[in-house]
């Protein structure tokens, strides 16, 4: 099993890096997805060009004429992430090889929301993955259709309030579960898929710069809490982050052509289940849950800790550790 | 909020962006601003990573956090997360 | 006239169209197969495998994801190409508007077949006719020849600076796409040298520098931001400055390719048939002015002043041409191959009716609605299409103004 990328740095190396995704954006105060695309700029190892899909991230960062992008960037619509990646790296191969442009490699990086990802943009990811092209696709995942208004997404946790599955009378929040997505992308065999945390920066910078580094597609899910949408406290963004790791809500792990490995965050807590804190905790810190703790709900909160148990001991088992 | 609109014969073809978005203050977003206490400050840099803004840069030279509040919109996760509590929010004005 | 030697080889549509691709040192193309397009793709993907083209040929999973790979691959400054049908151009839709909005020179070719549903594979214009708002440039060819010579044309009018405008060549499905006609090719030189390297336009970037516009590491640039209610209607007013330039454009190209080729279509953007004289004509679009050629020679033969105007150039609509070529004949009969339903007619119609209504001598004008789903349209159709304009022009009276032709009523 390969190592981690070879990059190292200090935190003061890194906080010279310049920025790529510069100050002046609209997103609201305490977004978790700003600080994932600053966070994934900062790790780009030489010329790159990035794409988005609409949504949050694409939405405040080029509101014209303005725009917080300092590398070449492009926008297509919703569902075309990964296939905006698929054109662009198409181009430069053959450009290159004509000797059109300089024979420098290039990164492509595809930045996408859980709807662009989980949703209307799966088909694009699917087969942008299934033809091996070379490019990084982060997905900011902020568990709902934020920018059009908290709508839910395939990527929202079960009973969790969004505005198309309120908590009512009748039905208390999202029914489903969420859908795994890194797990399926692990499923198309491709070279890497890693989760990362904006808790954690040093495994989210590097996860996303091994990403860049592989030759062929790489997927990044990262979690990225939006105090909007979820409505939790601007301050307490990172920390809300982080509590999704120690209650193994969003375990962190990378693999490689479907080989998982456990990332140390995870895997300290994988060694010493004690330090696994209940999913309540992580919980309590959003009103987007609230009404689960109503005395009435209190099976809500049992499926879902006890799905989230499922989940981890399955992850535990690929990554040969149960 | 958008500058002095031009005519269409003026602006570059196929909606390229003409402007960066520093030059877009969102510092007049905040209620409360973060105050830094050097002294307290250990220089973890957390800080500046964790601004969604990248509006806290640490000075190399005078090893000092420097806090842009033209960019500001005074969130407080650099006061949460900050180790060492030197990061105080105080209400806008009331510094 | 200057003529390049040219030799003839035997090729269906789909096959003309892949050929003249190939000659036109493509960079990437991204594409999905759809009756009866897929002889495009299929004869390209030989190419590539046998090395004869230096392309990037990508099997995309859908005709959306097509669309967007080959507007990004254009912003990143390849010379892109693709083709679709039908529902692949109806599922491409979203993507047209995004295409002509990033001003990506993209050229496409159209294998033009019906809408589903319910479901059918034979020709009619209602794919490309739904399109006609997005702001591609539209261009439609008469038969294998003119697909061949208008694919390659369409690289040079849609990189023109003053353009920048996707553009989509319509070859009837099955008609031309699958018929084998004897098709005059240039020799590849000739063709590499008519549409020469792309061209890229410079614009200025948010750093304050005058950068090339496409995506370059080293002049970052932001392409397809959001725009709110101040500058969205001025980059649409872009749009259609460029569909005007392309009038004088698309002419140009036509007529150097002409001096290239001794094949001239009309000026370009419509071609008159036997018109100057004529009382009474018929206006329509694709391989039916072909019959309707035959038509009119006949009638021609026996004293009957009846003539033909084929729009070459549906988008932009070269009103101009229409109103020179239509005045001062008596009846018109517009063929549509496509229904605007409830629309009171098709496309063609409505256009053609606008475009002369100004005349103070504005003929009679009728709407024939033909050849749905690959219906037929023979020649006795059409004679009687004449007769009846010889009644109209005779008594001034129209019975119907929107009929459908070769129809069971």
């Amino acid at each position: 099993m390969k190592r981690l990328s070879e990059w190292k740095f200090t935190s003061k190396e890194f906080a010279q890096i310049p920025e790529k995704f510069a100050s002046g954006h609209r997103a609201c105060a305490g977004c978790g997805p700003a600080i994932v695309l600053r966070l994934v700029m900062k790790a780009t190892r030489g010329p790159t060009i990035a794409t988005n899909a609409t949504g949050c991230m694409e939405v405040v960062s080029t509101i014209y004429p303005y725009t917080a992008w300092n590398i070449p960037w492009i926008h297509t619509a919703f569902e075309t992430a990964a296939a905006n990646a698929s054109g662009i790296e198409s181009a430069l191969k053959i450009l290159k090889k004509k000797g059109r442009i300089k024979d420098e490699h290039v990164d492509v990086v595809a930045f996408a929301g859980d709807g662009g990802t989980f949703d209307i943009g799966f088909q694009a990811l699917s087969g942008a993955v299934e033809r091996g092209h070379d490019f990084l696709y982060v997905l900011y995942d902020n568990e709902a259709y934020m920018n059009t208004g908290i709508q839910r997404s395939g990527g929202t946790p079960h009973g969790a309030a969004t505005t198309t599955s309120p908590a009512g009378k009748v039905i208390q929040g999202k029914a489903e579960h969420k859908k795994p997505i890194a797990d399926i992308m692990v499923a198309h065999e491709m070279p890497y898929v890693a989760t990362a945390n904006i808790a954690y920066w040093k495994d989210l910078v590097v996860k996303a710069r091994k990403g860049m580094e592989v030759n062929g597609p790489a997927f990044l899910h990262t979690f990225a809490p939006c105090p909007r949408g979820w409505r939790s406290e601007t301050e307490k963004t990172v920390e809300i982050a982080r509590l999704a790791v120690e209650t193994c809500v969003f375990p962190l792990w990378e693999a490689e052509y479907g080989e998982y490995k456990l990332s140390p965050q995870s895997k300290v807590i994988a060694l010493k289940p004690d330090r696994k804190k209940p999913v309540e905790i992580y919980l309590k810190t959003q009103r987007r849950f609230k009404h689960l703790f109503k005395p009435e709900n209190k099976h809500i909160l049992e499926k879902i800790q006890s799905e989230v148990d499922r989940r981890w001991q399955k992850l535990l088992k690929a990554c040969e550790i149960a | 909020m958008s500058p002095q609109a031009k005519s269409w014969k003026e602006i570059p073809l196929g909606g390229a962006c003409w402007k960066s978005s520093t030059e877009y203050k969102t510092g007049d977003w905040r209620s409360y601003k973060p105050i830094w206490n050097t002294e307290k400050c250990t220089r973890c840099i957390f800080c500046h990573i964790y601004c969604p803004e990248g509006a806290i840069k640490h000075d190399a030279e005078t090893n000092d956090m420097v806090f842009d509040y033209d960019f500001c919109k005074g969130c407080g996760i650099c006061s949460n997360e900050c180790p060492a509590t030197a990061i105080e929010m105080v209400l806008e004005g009331k510094e | 006239m200057a003529k390049v030697e040219q030799k003839t080889v035997p090729l269906n549509g789909d096959a003309a169209v892949a050929y003249a691709a190939k000659q036109c040192d493509v960079d990437v193309v991204a594409a999905y197969p759809i009756t009866p397009q897929t002889i495009i793709v299929e004869k390209f993907s030989e190419y590539v495998a046998d090395g004869e083209v230096d392309t990037a040929f990508v099997c995309v999973e859908s005709e959306h994801t097509a669309m967007t790979c080959s507007i990004t691959a254009s912003a990143t400054g390849a010379r892109t190409f693709t083709a679709t049908a039908s529902a692949g151009l109806a599922l491409m839709h979203e993507m047209l508007g995004v295409a002509s909005g990033c001003r990506a020179p993209i050229v496409m070719a159209i294998a033009n077949r019906a809408l589903s549903a319910p479901i059918n594979i034979h020709c009619d214009h209602s794919d490309s006719m739904a399109e006609r708002d997005m702001g591609w440039i539209q261009i439609y060819a008469e038969n294998s020849q003119e697909a061949y010579d208008s694919l390659i044309q369409a690289f040079k009018i849609a990189e023109n600076l003053d353009v920048m405008l996707p553009t989509m060549v319509g070859l009837d499905g099955f008609v031309l796409s699958h018929t084998l006609e004897n098709v005059n090719v240039l020799p590849d030189e000739a063709v590499k040298k008519f549409v020469g390297i792309r061209q890229v336009p410079q614009v200025m970037n948010h750093e304050g520098k005058l950068v090339p516009f496409k995506l370059d590491p080293e002049n970052p640039l932001t392409i397809g931001p959001l725009d709110l209610h101040d500058y969205y209607f001025e980059h649409k007013r872009q749009q259609e400055e460029a569909m005007r330039n392309a009038l004088d454009v698309i002419k140009e190209v036509h007529d150097e390719y002409a001096e290239q080729s001794g094949r001239s279509y009309g000026n370009g953007l419509v071609e008159a048939y036997r018109l100057d004289d004529a009382e009474i004509a018929v206006v329509c679009i694709g391989s039916t002015a072909g019959t309707v050629k035959t038509v009119v020679d006949e009638l021609r033969e026996n004293g009957i002043k009846a003539g033909l105007l084929r729009i070459r150039s549906f988008r932009p609509l070269p009103v101009k041409d229409i109103v020179s070529n239509l005045s001062g004949k008596k009846a018109i009969t517009v063929l549509d191959r496509a229904c605007s339903f409830g629309g009171n007619g098709g496309p063609l119609f409505h256009e053609i009716r606008h475009a002369v209504y100004d005349l103070s001598d504005r003929p009679k004008l009728v709407n024939r609605i033909y050849g749905l789903g690959g219906r037929d349209m023979p020649p006795d159709l059409i004679d009687g299409i004449y007769k009846e304009l010889q009644t109209i022009a005779k008594t001034g009276q129209i019975k119907d103004t929107v009929q459908f032709i070769g129809l069971r009523e």
